[in-house]
């Protein structure tokens, strides 16, 4: 729970204002913004996939199975050959659609096509305490909320309940892999033994 | 066993307490809440000091009048003595503390080391929380970390308590037995979102939820019918956040700088329109902890009087919230008192013993 406050408060004046006023002036000032936006573009693109999460959620249902119905392919040429390409593509797509960061475990149809990477406190359960009344982020004041713009896209999609999973924590080894690879080899996975246990025949 | 109080372990202060069936944790709060009583908690102003004085003369101000302290994790992300360390003072002399863990600082190695750390020591509560981003601390400069969040932090802690193992499988030889507890804020948008992220906490594990400071009883109201609908009250420990507000000015300036405590105009003009701005913000708090003890499904105040501790014992007194429940307070017991009277002369006479002296006197 925020802390109230200091006796340096007086003014309007936070503690980190003051830390960087009290800095050493040089000619060399950066752009009044935290490290996490200096490499971020604007998220424009960012908030229309979520205005269209329906619309995405059932494109992205179509390309799963479309990556399922491959999985002999990917699995003929090999899964570790096919990473580099296919890693390539999902970056640079999901990059430009939903400023992904490449946790390589995507939970975006949880997430109302709201990437939680993107919240500077990387929640994956839902909006901290600290949202400001205008639904921005306690963090950065000009960028609205990760997790109310993940609620609101929720809201639009067929299994937009989802929302209500817990999610367990990252597994920071998987990062820079590809969730779209991971999956379908999951599922791939999940569906032969499901078939194997209908035939009976445990080998 | 002398003068033993309700909640207290008769071998010892510090000792947990004996385990009651249906019960997680050997802990004061928890037998309190499961007796349907009205509980209060409180919050420790962590030291910026060594000194373990400033942590037991913060914690003397509360004796009587609270059922458990919290000890903030850096709250703010103003850096003070640490949770664990308060905790490990508190509980030697028999104080129940909420330990609270903030996810900003710590790994889940480190976070889940210090849990059975705690609980070693005896602590019987964990509050689970996201904690506030660095930027909004003393030292803006550190790396946040946010490995877990208090979603998957609720769910380590429950794993470890009841699977008996750490978030990787491997077993644990003594699980920690605690009382599980979150955050909630139901005054900060996405307001229709709240409810169903409280049962997201119980969920993965919370027993009991402290809110943020509630200044807008209305939308409290709204916020517990809400909650009630889904069936969170019987699953889980409601405590309203309350405080004390110090002045008009102050809460402007919290309502413009601390993100996610809402307090309404209303409130404002209030303390604007008071001669007496400090006594008239204590009473706000009274009147708002009178309003929500009423509704169904609160189960207990807590109460954060930051640099106004002073205050919590006349607050949760005036508002007659314990219904002349007293809860565990430290006393001395008789037999140390009777020793302590008896050779109190040590200390104010200026006698020198030689040991010749005192083999004089022997026979």
């Amino acid at each position: 729970m925020p802390e109230i406050q200091p006796t340096t408060a007086e003014g309007g004046l936070t503690q980190a204002t003051i830390v960087k006023k009290a800095a050493a002036k040089s000619d060399y000032k950066p752009a009044d913004v935290s490290p996490q936006r200096r490499v971020q573009r604007s998220f424009a693109v960012r908030l229309w996939s979520v205005r269209h999460s329906r619309l995405l959620e059932w494109f992205y249902a179509r390309f799963a199975d479309m990556f399922l119905l491959l999985h002999p392919l990917w699995k003929g040429i090999g899964y570790g050959r096919v990473e580099g390409p296919i890693k390539f593509v999902e970056k640079r797509v999901k990059g430009f659609m939903f400023d992904c960061r490449m946790c390589g475990q995507c939970v975006l149809s949880s997430t109302g096509m709201s990437c939680p990477m993107n919240c500077p406190k990387q929640l994956r359960n839902g909006p901290c305490g600290g949202v400001r009344a205008n639904g921005n982020c306690e963090v950065e004041p000009d960028m609205p909320c990760v997790w109310v713009k993940a609620w609101e896209g929720s809201q639009n999609m067929v299994h937009g309940d989802k929302i209500l999973d817990v999610q367990k924590p990252v597994d920071q080894s998987l990062r820079e892999t590809s969730a779209w690879l991971r999956v379908t080899a999951q599922t791939a996975a999940a569906r032969e033994s499901t078939q194997a246990a209908k035939t009976g025949a445990p080998t | 066993m002398i003068g033993r109080q309700r909640d207290e372990n008769p071998a010892g202060i510090d000792l947990p307490l004996e385990p009651l069936p249906g019960h997680t944790s050997r802990g004061r709060l928890e037998r309190v809440l499961r007796r349907g009583e009205f509980a209060v908690t409180t919050e420790l102003n962590p030291p910026d000091s060594a000194d373990p004085e400033d942590v037991y003369n913060r914690a003397r101000i509360f004796d009587g009048w609270v059922d458990a302290i919290n000890a903030v994790d850096a709250s703010g992300a103003n850096c003070h003595m640490s949770s664990v360390g308060i905790c490990a003072l508190l509980t030697r002399m028999g104080y129940a503390p909420i330990m609270q863990i903030a996810c900003r600082d710590r790994n889940r190695i480190a976070i889940q080391g210090d849990v059975l750390g705690g609980a070693a020591m005896g602590v019987a509560n964990m509050l689970c929380l996201t904690g506030d981003g660095v930027q909004a601390g003393d030292q803006p400069g550190a790396k946040p970390v946010f490995d877990l969040d208090c979603m998957s932090l609720l769910e380590t802690c429950r794993i470890m308590r009841d699977n008996g193992k750490f978030l990787s499988g491997r077993k644990l030889t003594t699980p920690p037995r605690l009382f599980l507890g979150a955050a909630i804020n139901p005054f900060a948008p996405p307001i229709d979102f709240r409810p169903h992220r409280l049962g997201k906490k119980i969920a993965a594990g919370a027993q009991f939820v402290q809110s943020q400071y509630c200044f807008d009883v209305p939308m409290f109201r709204t916020y517990m019918q809400k909650v009630r609908d889904l069936g969170f009250t019987e699953k889980c420990f409601i405590l309203c956040g309350v405080g004390p507000l110090a002045s008009a000015k102050t809460a402007k300036w919290i309502r413009s700088n601390v993100p996610g405590i809402h307090i309404p105009d209303q409130i404002v003009k209030r303390l604007e329109g008071a001669e007496d701005q400090k006594k008239e913000g204590k009473q706000l708090c009274i009147d708002i902890i009178n309003e929500v003890k009423e509704i169904p499904g609160v189960s207990g105040v807590h109460v954060m009087a930051y640099r106004q501790e002073e205050y919590v014992a006349e607050i949760v007194d005036e508002s007659g919230v314990l219904k002349g429940r007293q809860p565990w307070k430290r006393e001395i017991r008789r037999d140390d008192q009777l020793v302590a009277d008896r050779l109190d002369h040590i200390l104010h006479d200026e006698i020198t013993e030689t040991q010749v002296d005192m083999v004089k006197t022997a026979h």
